[in-house]
C-alpha cells in the first residue's frame, strides 16, 4: 500500500515539474529572440538607419528609410480600403445579418482568415501586377487588405455583440432612427474594441513579408509613385538576411529591431485601448 | 398589422452594409476564381500527376508538386510533435498550478510570441537556431544514430528539422491559447470530485482534463496545423529549398509556400507561372480543409461545454 | 374619466399575441392628460407587453401581432402612414434596468436624443435643454458639477433619473415607465416615486408596477391586469378602498400574486 502511495506522489511531483518545464520552454524562445535582436541589431542601430537610403554592399552606413516609408504607405492603403469594408461588413453581420448572405459571408470570413498570406500575394499579383504589367504599392496593398479585412470583420462583429440589447432598446425608444442609433450609439459604444481590432490587424500586416514578395517587390530607392515597385521593411530584412554578406546581415538585424518596434508599439497601443474600463450593462 | 419597419434612410443604410458584406463575398470568390484560372494551364497539362509527380524541372517544363507537399507535411508534423506537448503542458501549468499573479504575464508573453513577424523568426532561425541545432543536436545525433534513416547525414544545417522546430515555436501561442480556453470549460465541480476522492493533482488532471479536453486539444492541434502548413517566410529561410523527397529530417526539403515565395518572380514561362499558382491552389485547398475540420471540432466541443456536459 | 375630450391616449379592443399565445385580450382604456396611471398586476399578466404596445416596441419582435385600436392625440398609432420612429419621439419610455448609454457623458446622454433627432440648435440652447431635463428629473443638483463624467459612473438610482431626463429631453407627450424601480434600492425608489408624482402635474405618465403600495402612492388612476385581461380601471383611491371586482379585491388584500 505504501509503495503505491509513494509512486502516486512521485508521479504527481514529476508531472508538475514537467508542466513547469513546458511552460518555461514555451516562453524561452521569446527571451532568446529579443536578446539576439538587441545584441546583433545594436551594431547598425543608428539614427541614419531611420533617415538614409540603403547603401550598396561594402559601403558602411545606410538605412531603411525608404522601407519604413514604403511599409507605412502600403499598410495605409490597405487600411484605407480595408477599414470601411470590414467595419461595415461587421455592422451588417452583427446588426442586420440574417439569412443566406450573412451565413455565406461569415463562412467567407472564416475561410479568408485561414488563407496563407503567400496566397494573398498571388491574389495581388494576378489581380493587379499582371494587368498593369508592373509591380506596385497598389498590388501590395491589395494583398495586405485581404489579410486585414477578415480579422477586422471578426472583431467588429464580436465587439458589437457585446453591446447590451438594452442600449439598442433605449435608442429605439428615444425615437432615434435605426441607422443613426447603430452608428452613433451602438458602434460608438463598441468603438474602442473595434479600434483595438483595427490596430491588432494593422500590427499584423505591418510585419507581413510573403504577400509583398511579388506585389510590392521592394526597391533600393525612394518611390514616389504608387504604381511602381516600392520598398518595405520586412522585404529589406528578408533580402539582407538571405544575402551572403556579413554587413548586410547586421543590417537585417537592425531592420528587424525597427520592424518589431513598429509592430509592438501598435500592439501596445491596442492593449491600451482595451484596458479602458469596461462599461456596465 | 405588419407595418413597414424603419424609414427609407434606415433601409438605405442596411442596404449599404449589405453591399459591403457582398463585397467580401465577392473578394472571396474572386480569390478562388483567379487561383483557378491561372492554374488551369498547368492542371490541364499535368492533370492529377501534378500532385503525384516528383519531378520539378522548370527547364524541361515538367512540374510535379509532390516534393513540396511532402516537405510541407513533414515540417508541419515535426512542428506539431514538438508544439502540442509543450503547449498543452504549459496550458496545464498556467491554468492549474501557476500563482494568479503569473498568469497574466505568461499569457502576455505568449501573445508577444504570436505578434513577432515571421520574417524575424526566419532571421533568428537562420543565424541562431540553425547553427545551434547543427552543432549541438544534428551532428552528435548523426554520429551516434546515423544508421537510422530518419537521422541520416550529411548535416548541412538548413533542413526539414530546423524548419519544423522553428514552426513549432511559431504555432505554440495558438495551440496554447486554444488549449487554455478548452481547459477552462471543465467544470470546477468535476475537478473537486476527483480531489475529494483523495486523488493527487496529476490524477485529477489526467482524469478530468484527459477526458474532457482531448477533442479540444485535437481541434487546437488541427488549427496549429493550418497555420504551420501556410507559413512561408520562416520555412523558406530554413528548409534548404531542395525539391527532392528525402526521408532523413536532417536533409533539406522544400515546401509549397516556399517554392512560391522563391520562384514566383523568376518564373519565366507561362506554364511555369501557372504551375506555381497551381501549387498555391493546392495549398489553399489543403488549408481550407484543415481549417474547416478544426472549426467543426472546436464548435462541437464548445457547444457541448455550453450545455454543461 | 370626467373629461373625455382631454384624453391623450384612447385604446380599444386591443389584443396581442406572441406566436399563437394570446397575451392581451380586448383591452379598452383611456389615459387622461397630465395624469399618472399605474398598470398593476401579478407577473405574467401582460402589463409590460401592454405598455410596449403603446410605443410600438414590439415592431421588431418576431411572431408578435396585435389587433384593435390605439389612438394617440387623434393619430392611429398603428396607422399605415405612421412612422414608428417619429412616434416614439412623442411617446418616451423608461426601462426596468437603468440603461444610460455607455461611453457617453451625463451631458451627452441627455443631449443625444436631441442631436440625433436632427433638432439643430445653438450650443447654449442645447445646454439649456439639458439643464431643464436634468432639473425635471431631479438630478441637476447632484450632477451639475460633473456633467462630463460617464453616465455609467452614477449610482443605480441616479442612472434611472438620468434615463428619465434623457426621455424628457425630447419633450414627449406621454412618458411610459416599465417597472422603473424594480432594480433599485428603497431610498432610490422613494426618490423616483416622488419624481413621478411631481412630473404628473405636467406630464401624462403610464407606469407599470407590481408593487401595490407604489401604485397607491404615485398614481391618479390604477388599472388592474390579470392574465391578459383588464379587470378594473378606476381612481386610485377607489381601487384600493372599494374595488368593484372581486379579483381586484383578492389581489390587493394579498390573496394571490
Amino acid at each position: 500500500m505504501e509503495s503505491i502511495a509513494f509512486r502516486r506522489k512521485v508521479a504527481d511531483r514529476t508531472m508538475k515539474l514537467l508542466f513547469l518545464i513546458a511552460a518555461i520552454l514555451v516562453v524561452a524562445p521569446l527571451f532568446l529572440i529579443f536578446a539576439d535582436l538587441l545584441w546583433k541589431g545594436a551594431k547598425e542601430l543608428k539614427w541614419s538607419l531611420l533617415t538614409d537610403l540603403p547603401h550598396p554592399v561594402g559601403e558602411p552606413g545606410g538605412g531603411i528609410a525608404n522601407g519604413i516609408a514604403g511599409t507605412l504607405t502600403i499598410s495605409g492603403l490597405a487600411m484605407a480600403a480595408g477599414v470601411p469594408i470590414a467595419v461595415m461588413t461587421g455592422i451588417y453581420l452583427a446588426e442586420y445579418g440574417k439569412g443566406w448572405l450573412a451565413s455565406t459571408v461569415r463562412f467567407c470570413v472564416d475561410t479568408l482568415a485561414g488563407v496563407p498570406s503567400i496566397i494573398m500575394g498571388i491574389f495581388g499579383y494576378v489581380l493587379i501586377v499582371l494587368p498593369m504589367k508592373r509591380f506596385s504599392a497598389w498590388a501590395g496593398a491589395a494583398a495586405l487588405a485581404m489579410i486585414f479585412i477578415p480579422i477586422v470583420i471578426r472583431t467588429t462583429e464580436e465587439m458589437l455583440r457585446t453591446v447590451p440589447h438594452s442600449v439598442r432598446e433605449a435608442a429605439l425608444a428615444l425615437g432615434i432612427e435605426r441607422w443613426k442609433a447603430t452608428l452613433f450609439i451602438t458602434v460608438r459604444t463598441a468603438w474602442s474594441g473595434i479600434v483595438t481590432g483595427i490596430l491588432l490587424a494593422m500590427a499584423r500586416i505591418l510585419g507581413e513579408t510573403a504577400p509583398l514578395l511579388f506585389t510590392a517587390l521592394g526597391n533600393q530607392f525612394w518611390q514616389s509613385h504608387l504604381d511602381g515597385p516600392i520598398a518595405a521593411v520586412p522585404l529589406q530584412v528578408f533580402t539582407y538576411a538571405i544575402s551572403p554578406y556579413d554587413d548586410w546581415h547586421d543590417k537585417a538585424w537592425a531592420g528587424a529591431v525597427v520592424l518589431i518596434l513598429m509592430v509592438l508599439s501598435i500592439s501596445m497601443a491596442a492593449r491600451f485601448f482595451t484596458r479602458e474600463k469596461k462599461w456596465k450593462t | 398589422m405588419a407595418a413597414p419597419i424603419g424609414n427609407i434612410k434606415d433601409r438605405l443604410f442596411e442596404r449599404a452594409t449589405a453591399i459591403f458584406a457582398a463585397i467580401v463575398l465577392g473578394l472571396t470568390l474572386l480569390l478562388f476564381a483567379l487561383l483557378l484560372r491561372e492554374s488551369l494551364p498547368a492542371l490541364k497539362k499535368f492533370g492529377f500527376s501534378f500532385v503525384t509527380g516528383t519531378t520539378w524541372d522548370p527547364v524541361a517544363e515538367t512540374f510535379g508538386a509532390l516534393p513540396f507537399i511532402y516537405g510541407t507535411l513533414v515540417t508541419s508534423v515535426i512542428a506539431l510533435l514538438i508544439a502540442v506537448p509543450l503547449s498543452v503542458g504549459a496550458a496545464v501549468f498556467i491554468n492549474e498550478f501557476a500563482p494568479p499573479w503569473l498568469k497574466g504575464p505568461v499569457a502576455f508573453l505568449a501573445e508577444l510570441l504570436a505578434a513577432i513577424p515571421s520574417v524575424i523568426y526566419g532571421l533568428w532561425g537562420v543565424f541562431v537556431l540553425v547553427p545551434l541545432l547543427r552543432d549541438h543536436f544534428m551532428k552528435p545525433v548523426t554520429k551516434l544514430f546515423g544508421w537510422v534513416p530518419l537521422f541520416k547525414g550529411p548535416v548541412y544545417g538548413p533542413s526539414m528539422l530546423a524548419a519544423g522546430v522553428l514552426l513549432a515555436i511559431m504555432v505554440v501561442p495558438f495551440i496554447l491559447s486554444v488549449s487554455r480556453e478548452v481547459m477552462a470549460t471543465v467544470p470546477q465541480r468535476q475537478k473537486e470530485a476527483v480531489l475529494s476522492l483523495g486523488g493527487t493533482q496529476w490524477e485529477m488532471i489526467r482524469i478530468v482534463i484527459g477526458q474532457h479536453c482531448i477533442p479540444g486539444i485535437f481541434g487546437a492541434t488541427i488549427l496549429g496545423l493550418g497555420r504551420a502548413i501556410g507559413e512561408t517566410m520562416a520555412v523558406t529561410m530554413l528548409i534548404g529549398n531542395r525539391p527532392d523527397i528525402l526521408f532523413s529530417i536532417f536533409q533539406p526539403g522544400y515546401s509549397m509556400a516556399a517554392v512560391i515565395a522563391n520562384e514566383f518572380t523568376e518564373a519565366t514561362g507561362d506554364l511555369y507561372m501557372s504551375a506555381l499558382v497551381a501549387v498555391g491552389l493546392v495549398l489553399f485547398l489543403i488549408t481550407f480543409a484543415v481549417n474547416i475540420a478544426a472549426r467543426l471540432i472546436l464548435k462541437q466541443l464548445l457547444a457541448r461545454a455550453s450545455r454543461g456536459i | 374619466m370626467e373629461n373625455m375630450n382631454n384624453d391623450v391616449l384612447k385604446i380599444s379592443g386591443l389584443s396581442a399575441w406572441f406566436g399563437s399565445n394570446q397575451v392581451l385580450r380586448n383591452i379598452a382604456m383611456n389615459i387622461g392628460r397630465n395624469t399618472v396611471t399605474s398598470i398593476m398586476g401579478p407577473s405574467g399578466c401582460g402589463k409590460s407587453t401592454f405598455i410596449r404596445c403603446i410605443n410600438r416596441m414590439h415592431d421588431l419582435t418576431p411572431g408578435f401581432r396585435l389587433s384593435g385600436s390605439l389612438v394617440y392625440e387623434g393619430t392611429d398609432i398603428y396607422g399605415e402612414r405612421v412612422d414608428p420612429v417619429a412616434l416614439r419621439r412623442k411617446i418616451g419610455m423608461v426601462f426596468q434596468q437603468p440603461n444610460p448609454f455607455p461611453r457617453m457623458s451625463i451631458f451627452e446622454n441627455v443631449a443625444v436624443g436631441l442631436k440625433l433627432n436632427g433638432m439643430k440648435m445653438p450650443k447654449s440652447e442645447l445646454a439649456g435643454r439639458v439643464e431643464k431635463s436634468l432639473r425635471m428629473a431631479a438630478l441637476w443638483n447632484e450632477a451639475k458639477d460633473h456633467l462630463s463624467r460617464p453616465g455609467t459612473s452614477l449610482s443605480g438610482g441616479q442612472q434611472q433619473r438620468l434615463c428619465i431626463a434623457r426621455a424628457l429631453a425630447v419633450e414627449p407627450g406621454i412618458l411610459l415607465m416599465d417597472e422603473p424601480c424594480s432594480a433599485l434600492d428603497p431610498v432610490s425608489t422613494g426618490k423616483i416615486e416622488e419624481l413621478i408624482e411631481d412630473l404628473g402635474e405636467k406630464y401624462t405618465i403610464v407606469v407599470v408596477t407590481h408593487n401595490m403600495q407604489q401604485a397607491a402612492r404615485i398614481s391618479d388612476f390604477v388599472a388592474f391586469f390579470l392574465m391578459g385581461d383588464l379587470i378594473e380601471l378606476d381612481r386610485s383611491a377607489k381601487i384600493f378602498t372599494n374595488p368593484s371586482d372581486k379579483r381586484t379585491e383578492e389581489y390587493i388584500t394579498g390573496r394571490f400574486g
